[in-house]
């Protein structure tokens, strides 16, 4: 369980970007998540709003954008959206490959503020 | 005076200053001629009894070190003392993996032109080592006969981001009836094409092959790096 301290770790960066734009309040925060990130959606919204309290971000919402697990594959020489994470094979050809383009973000993309 | 929300752009890694001081640490590694293999795996496969055996095999090849991680006690360098290689324990409270700014305050006071090659042995967690780069060349996932052939599928994260499965605690295979064929299909399906290795600590089965296989892999790095 380390989303708390994932959690944290936006709450503060969040905070110092709110501080440089002259302390403007943050509503959300918008987060990309990969399904390889190794980060559970759901525990990182419930330490969230723990992590939040007493913070200026209280009351604020975190956003989960999921991406899914892009791989390129050798054979076709394309990129493909895995299936599912027990198999990492083509969508098309079934080869199976390693090569992962996309799925591993842990990425604040943007801030709601106001 | 009524503001409207308004959506600004910010584009930073949430683990960015891990990020940044895992890549000062592989500098620093590289420079100073040190390969670093970190192990992961859940707790109780024989993380310790694994890095044991390899520090004693590897004492005489090289000079070797440890780093080890626990939640609570410093069991893990007293035993790992026993093969007389330097080993620092990692305390790391609630903390439940390893981060970069932890082996960065662990080193010091070690001078790293002393060592050749570095393991890391992260808490026993098969979820959040993951996502934290700790400037390693190589991370290992062990994974013991005694906890079924599925783990791989449970936890396709950890394998996809590791380099090398090792099979542990072999000499009780036959006991526990493991699968080693699914086992390895297990794992190929989650990270195709990584080597696989079967060892077994107290009997010695398949550790020289391993050993052989970081010597080779050292070698590689210290070419790349005089090259």
């Amino acid at each position: 369980m380390h989303e708390l301290s994932i959690a944290l770790s936006m709450i503060e960066m969040a905070s110092e970007e709110a501080e440089q734009r002259g302390g403007v309040r943050v509503n959300a925060i918008h987060l990309k998540l990969g399904q390889l990130s190794g980060v559970v959606k759901e525990a990182l919204l419930f330490s969230y709003d723990l992590a939040c309290e007493g913070t200026p971000l209280a009351g604020s919402r975190l956003v989960i954008e999921e991406v899914p697990v892009v791989v390129f594959c050798p054979a076709c020489q394309v990129e493909t959206t895995l299936a599912s994470l027990q198999q990492f094979c083509c969508g098309t050809c079934e080869t199976p490959t390693s090569e992962v383009v996309r799925g591993q973000e842990l990425e604040v993309v943007a801030l709601e503020i106001e | 005076m009524s503001t409207t929300p308004r959506l600004v752009e910010v584009r930073q890694k949430v683990l960015k200053q891990n990020d940044l001081l895992a890549r000062g640490l592989r500098q620093r590694f590289r420079e100073a001629g040190v390969y670093v293999v970190s192990l992961v795996s859940s707790p109780g496969s024989g993380k310790t009894a694994f890095l044991e055996k390899t520090l004693t095999l590897l004492r005489d090849q090289c000079r070797v070190a440890a780093l080890v991680g626990d939640l609570a006690t410093e069991n893990d360098a007293a035993r790992l003392a026993r093969s007389l290689a330097p080993v620092k324990q990692i305390i790391t409270g609630t903390v439940c993996h390893l981060e970069a700014a932890m082996v960065e305050r662990a080193l010091e006071g070690w001078n790293l032109e002393e060592l050749d090659c570095l393991f890391i042995e992260n808490v026993g967690n098969l979820v959040c080592p993951s996502s934290y780069d700790l400037g390693e060349n190589l991370r290992l996932v062990l994974l013991s006969v005694t906890e079924g052939e599925d783990k791989p599928l449970k936890y396709p994260t950890i394998f996809n981001t590791a380099d090398v499965a090792v099979i542990t605690k072999m000499d009780l295979a036959e006991a526990v009836e493991f699968d080693a064929t699914a086992a390895s299909r297990n794992i190929q399906a989650v990270r195709p094409g990584m080597q696989v290795f079967q060892i077994s600590a107290k009997t010695g089965e398949g550790m020289n092959e391993l050993i052989r296989f970081l010597g080779a892999r050292f070698d590689e790095s210290v070419k790349l790096l005089v090259g």
